[in-house]
């Protein structure tokens, strides 16, 4: 085990190497560059701002820089936020999209995983239904619709809960609230019906009919003999969730002011900001090779068939 | 072998299941009777789908409902219907009084548990004040006797670091760690290759004499129940058709069925012409709103013309102990009653329309 853990550690550096190059180059290659704006801006003052960003040298010079910078932890200066580098963007931002993602994932796997088992044991019931309904509204309705009507309903009408804010920028606690609802939502009815599937696919097996045939109770089947199994397609489902989970949502963020990695993605790639968008990249694909090697860790412990050598 | 006064432990009468499907009502177990005694090895045969796993499914109550229902009868366990106690009691006797074995040992166990625990867990959960090292010592004692060697340490392993045979030993071990009455195997050997099987079958036959636990041995092998029963009953689509011990069932085969049955198992020592091994001709029926009639005999080479397809065969005992259900042995006054029947039947059907 300890050496599988070691051996796909070191397989995460040739993944990340590949693909910052890639986004190196694949961001230059886009038309148009981080100082053009609407006002043409005079030749010497241009070649004045592309020499202080080491524009001006060969691209494999550039590159060797950058290559050479993200080596000693520095993902280099952002070009359009001047006195700015991505080191303090993403350091600023990345913990608020933690936080928030956090609570969001928990929401929906505490809510997901009761409400499928729920479902799934009470296979056509109301409680079935009630499950699935809202597992197809939450997957149905797009964020920039819940977002609004949460703030509507609980924020303008109820009064319980502020509207927007991030209490990290002074606001109450109870901002985190709203957010991590909503962001909460399509998780949750991903991982309900997965949950739901699978558990029922589970309960139909061979071995249950053994625990059943050997007298247990229901409960001490479904808990003991049958979660496990059904936990798996979770398992594999959360990975590549949570990573996306934690880095963001930009409606989520815009919607709630909260000042989050989120918004980046989309802002950086508008303005051309050549280093911001390989860091959130590089950020991100960190997380989701992170998540991927601990999800085969889990499924490991979960399933004594699967060992790593 | 049994004798004749041992105490009868599981008395069916008229049991029927059915399942709800979109296509009309499938009465996979269609009005069984049959007894088990102490000690006594039942053989039950029949072609798959015609309601041998169903039957003691529906014993142990394990019918998926919907869509299945155990509709009628009587299922006496030790002076108790089963079909009338309650969950809770039912589970009582799941695994501790009547313990089942089920046909592929690959995927019966649970992959997720260690064998220890699965096996710990049927003992306390029948013996509450049975310590966990006792249980435990008590598992390894069961797989002892079930031939596993280095139960010892072997108790603490997955099911997958098992071979099939070796897993339906834990099976068998597991099944009888509560002393069971009565053993329900269904299709044993099924998924095992032909070695294993013999030991398999061996294993259980020395739990029956030695523990005196009755077995129900579900199979489509006739060659397993020559070596095994003592009784056989022999079902199609839902109905037992022939019932006796088993040297009579080999000796006298009276339904046209069970001879075809019998017919096609392959022998050494007497091939049929031209040694083409002998096969009954067509498929089961189809279960779901089967008429009023046998259902063999689309399929039979003795059916009387305009008798068999149309009335619902009698049973008639042809010895104190060997029943069959089939209009060979009708007598006329029953074939003109039925026949009447039928036609009043018919007469109206046609009425209705």
């Amino acid at each position: 085990m300890a050496k599988y853990v070691i051996k796909r550690l070191l397989g995460i550096i040739p993944t990340m190497f590949i693909i910052i190059t890639l986004s190196f180059f694949i961001v230059r290659v886009a038309p148009g560059g981080p100082f053009d704006g609407e006002k043409v801006l005079p030749e010497v003052v241009k070649r004045n701002i592309e020499a202080k960003y080491h524009m001006d040298e060969p691209l494999l010079k550039q590159y060797g820089r950058y290559i050479l910078g993200i080596l000693e932890g520095d993902l280099g200066p952002s070009y359009k936020y001047k006195d700015h580098d991505v080191n303090y963007f993403i350091g600023n931002s990345l913990p608020n999209s933690m936080i928030l993602g956090t609570i969001a994932m928990c929401l929906a796997v505490l809510f997901g995983v009761t409400f499928g088992i729920l479902a799934a044991v009470n296979q056509n019931s109301w409680v079935d239904y009630l499950s699935m309904g809202l597992a197809v509204i939450g997957i149905s309705i797009p964020l920039f619709v819940i977002c609004p009507v949460l703030q509507l309903v609980f924020a303008m009408k109820l009064h319980w809960l502020p509207t927007s804010g991030w209490f990290k920028s002074g606001d109450s606690w109870a901002t985190v609230v709203l957010p991590s609802v909503a962001l909460s939502f399509s998780y949750f009815a991903n991982i309900a019906r997965l949950m739901r599937s699978s558990m029922l696919e589970t309960l139909r097996s061979d071995y249950i009919r053994t625990a059943k045939a050997k007298g247990m109770k229901r409960s001490t089947i479904i808990f003991k003999h049958a979660m496990k199994g059904a936990l798996l397609p979770i398992v594999s489902y959360l990975g590549p969730a949570f990573a996306g989970i934690i880095t963001g949502s930009v409606v989520v963020e815009q919607v709630f002011r909260v000042p989050g990695l989120g918004k980046f993605f989309v802002q950086s790639s508008f303005n051309r900001d050549y280093t911001l968008i390989v860091g959130v990249v590089l950020v991100y694909s960190m997380i989701l090779v992170a998540m991927n090697f601990i999800v085969d860790v889990v499924y490991s412990f979960l399933d004594p068939r699967i060992s790593y050598q | 072998m049994i004798d004749k006064n041992s105490k009868v432990i599981l008395d069916v009468k008229g049991l029927k299941t059915y399942f709800k499907t979109d296509a009309g009502i499938v009465k996979a177990v269609d009005g069984i009777d049959f007894t088990v005694h102490q000690g006594e090895t039942l053989g039950i045969v029949g072609e798959s789908g015609c309601g041998k796993s169903v039957t003691n499914l529906s014993v142990m109550r394990l019918i998926q409902s919907p869509p299945g229902k155990t509709v009628a009868g009587e299922v006496m366990f030790q002076e108790t219907d089963l079909l009338k106690i309650s969950e809770a009691e039912m589970r009582n006797v799941r695994g501790n009084k009547i313990s089942m074995i089920f046909q592929d040992p690959m995927t019966s166990l649970n992959p997720f548990l260690k064998i220890s625990t699965q096996m710990i867990e049927t003992i306390r959960l029948h013996e509450k004040n049975v310590s966990k090292a006792e249980a435990l010592s008590r598992s390894i004692e069961m797989l002892k006797k079930v031939g596993i060697p280095g139960a010892e340490k072997r108790i603490f392993c997955y099911p997958h670091q098992f071979s099939g045979g070796m897993r339906q030993r834990v099976m068998i071990a597991m099944a009888l760690s509560c002393n069971a009455n009565l053993l329900i195997a269904d299709e044993p050997t099924t998924a095992l290759d032909v070695t294993i099987q013999a030991q398999i079958l061996e294993l259980i036959q020395k739990v029956n004499v030695e523990m005196k636990t009755a077995v129900i041995l579900i199979t489509h092998d006739l060659g397993v129940v020559a070596g095994m029963c003592d009784n056989v009953c022999v079902m199609y689509a839902g109905k037992i058709v022939e019932k006796a011990p088993t040297d009579k069932i080999y000796k006298f085969p009276a339904h046209p069925y069970t001879e075809g049955l019998i017919q096609s198992v392959p022998r050494m020592d007497k091939s049929g012409e031209k040694g083409k091994l002998f096969s009954i001709e067509g498929q089961p029926p189809n279960v779901i709103d089967l008429p009023p009639c046998c259902a063999f005999h689309p399929r039979c080479h003795k059916a009387i013309e305009g008798l068999c397809s149309r009335c619902n065969p009698p049973t008639h005992m042809l010895d104190e102990d060997h029943e069959v259900t089939c209009w060979l042995y009708g007598t006329d006054q029953e074939k003109s009653a039925a026949l009447k029947e039928a036609d009043a039947r018919q007469a109206s059907k046609e009425a209705s329309k």
